[in-house]
């Protein structure tokens, strides 16, 4: 099967990172929640740091000074921290970004998340921004003037902000403004945009495990260390700086100014915003078909409503007179068709009704349990050989088809989360010695929960639960992508080994 | 599912990571370092605001036209809004290194305009020649400025105006 450069190149990283550091730790599934933590030592370090700084055109450089040389041990260490963390978040941001696009995560019902991001990217160089002046050496005149020529190539404005630094007529007053913009605006405005950015999921993480937080930040203290953040000669109004040591992450925008007028540079930064903004309708997907909740066989349980990764199911009073307190609605603009809540719906059960159709309280019309059960029931009817194993798959993760072998037929669902676990009890009812679940690597999900959803139902840690009549010993859990075959093959092979000795040992317990 | 592999190795592996990270940031925090100007140049700067003259001059009512005002509104002088654009020419050593018309901004051209222009130059001894017509009324520029500046290397050569002091070079 061929997977796109950029999907394997991503798949390449993270499975070096998932030999690195573990599936748990892997720095690519906690991008958000690093992130977030991240911004935690900012503001810590941030705090400490406006403490001893001087809020003045006078002052500010030289109490960076002090911080930097005299209390080298806390308030530099502090100020190294602050800005090799906002280093990290750019990168962490972009990270995070590729991800979504080398993993298709980015268009259809997501489109929402993808749009509301882009501008939280420039909200935090543009945070940084505002960092650089305060130190206000000559980096900080160089941003300056470089930003206020973009401020002054804005339509509508009066033009007059670059004339005010170059001609030494900026203020305390105007410093102040800026001070009151890093410390308190701006980053105000992005918790809010954070928070819309996220409004479209549910079970939203923000602390990545303590493991990686206790490695970054040791990481970002040895760099405090070893390299501390200096500054430049202070700001003087009448020279022009001719060497600087430039911040990649956030001023890559301002050598261009040097070549650039202040209106090309905001043409470039708005045709690359729109076009990264439009990237959902330029590479469209189209998403399956959404949950449908039939009431007559829901009882307002509300078990989809806790498993939706995408906040589309809404618990409400019930409408239709039966005895149950409550239903479910779902939204289907918020529906991601992933077919969770199939799997986590006890109506899902392919034990309920044995002969006739099976109806569950909220299904998929792409692959209604009704079909997952017949054709679980099809594939295991057309399976001959003496050890049969069921692989469900997922469309996201490794093809099960894939894995066709003498003793094994694959059956793909939507995700692996929509497979109740009353079907694997199922299947080993039906003629299965063995059932494996594939899908989407551990902790990486293509619909954010599904495989950990399952592997928790299948651990009796989350409802609905594996009964305790399913014979663990004959069910494997092995996600992976699609450039994972022979790794989960070679489980596969095992795992039938396994049940080889299994059926041996059953015989001889028969005989005796 | 990762591949399995020994805690202290997994350690080592996790530090190697760890240390490409803070690499990358370490590097692009400061690198590679951009050069402005040249050790043997200085910069040109030209930044002020001025507002042209009126069109037009501002006419003196009659008795009898402020009569027919209401009482709140008789001000003694006519004065249309609109202003005369502003030509500005610099040139540096004899060569013309700015010359441009401005119009005044506004919907009724009624604002004064922004000036600013930079350039990288070398230091030394220039000759700067400032020239400013600011009125559509009069002939020629209104105002003209010739002097001989030492430009220091690094030095921002600033080219203000004011209309008391014409153009001010320091």
């Amino acid at each position: 099967m061929l997977v796109n450069p950029v999907k394997r190149a991503y798949l390449m990283l993270e499975s070096w990172f998932n030999l690195s550091f573990g599936t748990a730790w892997n720095p690519l599934y906690h991008l958000g929640t690093l992130s977030f933590f991240l911004f935690w030592v900012i503001l810590v370090t941030g705090i400490y740091l406006f403490i001893p700084f001087h809020g003045s055109l006078e002052g500010a450089h030289a109490s960076v000074e002090w911080m930097t040389n005299e209390q080298w041990y806390i308030a530099g260490v502090m100020r190294s921290l602050h800005r090799y963390a906002s280093d990290a978040v750019v990168i962490t941001v972009l990270l995070h970004m590729f991800k979504e696009v080398a993993s298709s995560r980015f268009q259809g019902f997501r489109w929402f998340s993808w749009v509301t991001g882009i501008p939280n990217l420039w909200m935090i160089i543009t945070i940084g921004v505002t960092g650089y002046w305060l130190v206000w050496d000559e980096l900080a005149q160089y941003v300056a003037i470089g930003s206020a020529r973009l401020m002054d190539a804005v339509p509508l404005l009066t033009g007059a902000m670059t004339r005010n630094f170059v001609s030494g007529e900026m203020t305390d007053r105007f410093f102040i403004l800026i001070e009151f913009l890093h410390l308190l605006g701006q980053p105000l405005l992005l918790v809010f945009m954070l928070w819309i950015h996220v409004k479209r999921m549910s079970n939203v993480e923000i602390n990545p495990p303590r493991g990686l937080a206790i490695g970054t930040l040791l990481g970002l203290t040895v760099l405090s260390l070893i390299k501390p953040a200096v500054s430049h000669a202070p700001a003087d109004l009448t020279t022009v700086p001719q060497i600087l040591n430039i911040d990649w992450f956030y001023l890559n925008v301002y050598p261009l100014l040097d070549i650039w007028s202040g209106e090309s540079v905001w043409i470039l930064t708005i045709v690359v915003t729109v076009l990264l903004m439009m990237l959902p309708w330029l590479i469209p997907k189209k998403d399956g078909e959404k949950a449908v909740v039939d009431l007559d066989h829901c009882n307002g349980c509300g078990l989809c409503f806790d498993d939706c990764p995408f906040d589309a199911i809404t618990v409400q009073a019930r409408t239709d007179g039966a005895k149950f307190e409550h239903e479910v609605v779902v939204n289907p603009s918020l529906c991601g068709a992933c077919g969770i809540c199939a799997g986590s719906c006890p109506s899902s059960n392919p034990f309920r009704t044995p002969k006739g159709e099976l109806k569950t309280g909220i299904d998929m019309p792409q692959f209604t349990a009704d079909e997952m059960r017949s054709q679980t029931k099809q594939t295991l009817e057309s399976m001959h050989g003496e050890i049969k194993i069921l692989v469900f798959g997922c469309e996201h993760g490794l093809n099960a088809n894939r894995l066709d072998s003498e003793y094994s037929k694959g059956m793909s669902l939507i995700c692996s989360g929509m497979l109740p676990p009353t079907l694997v009890e199922y299947a080993l009812k039906h003629g299965a010695d063995g059932v494996m679940v594939t899908g989407c690597r551990q902790n990486d999900c293509y619909f954010r929960f599904g495989n950990r959803w399952t592997r928790l139902r299948f651990d009796g840690e989350r409802k609905p639960a594996l009964r305790g009549r399913a014979d663990r010993q004959r069910i494997r859990i092995h996600g992976g992508a699609e450039t994972d075959k022979n790794e989960i093959k070679a489980d596969l092979k095992d795992f039938h080994q396994h049940l080889v000795e299994l059926k041996q040992a059953e015989r001889t317990e028969a005989d005796d | 599912m990762a591949a399995e592999i020994n805690k202290p190795l997994r350690y080592i592996l996790q530090a190697i990571n760890y240390s490409v990270f803070m690499a990358l940031i370490w590097y692009f925090a400061t690198a590679p370092s951009i050069r402005i100007i040249e050790d043997d140049e200085a910069m040109l700067t030209m930044a002020f605001a001025h507002a042209g003259e009126l069109r037009e001059p501002c006419r003196r009512l009659s008795q009898e036209e402020l009569n027919k005002l209401a009482p709140n509104m008789r001000k003694l002088d006519d004065c249309p809004r609109e202003r005369s654009p502003v030509l500005i020419e610099m040139l540096l050593d004899g060569e013309p290194v700015y010359k441009k018309q401005l119009d005044a901004p506004g919907l009724y051209n009624d604002g004064g305009v922004d000036v600013y222009f930079s350039q990288t130059i070398k230091a030394g001894e220039h000759r700067i020649i400032l020239k400013m017509d600011d009125s559509v009324r009069g002939s020629g520029f209104e105002y003209f400025t010739e002097q001989t500046v030492d430009v220091v290397p690094a030095q921002i050569l600033l080219v203000g105006f004011n209309t008391r002091s014409g153009f001010v070079v320091r």
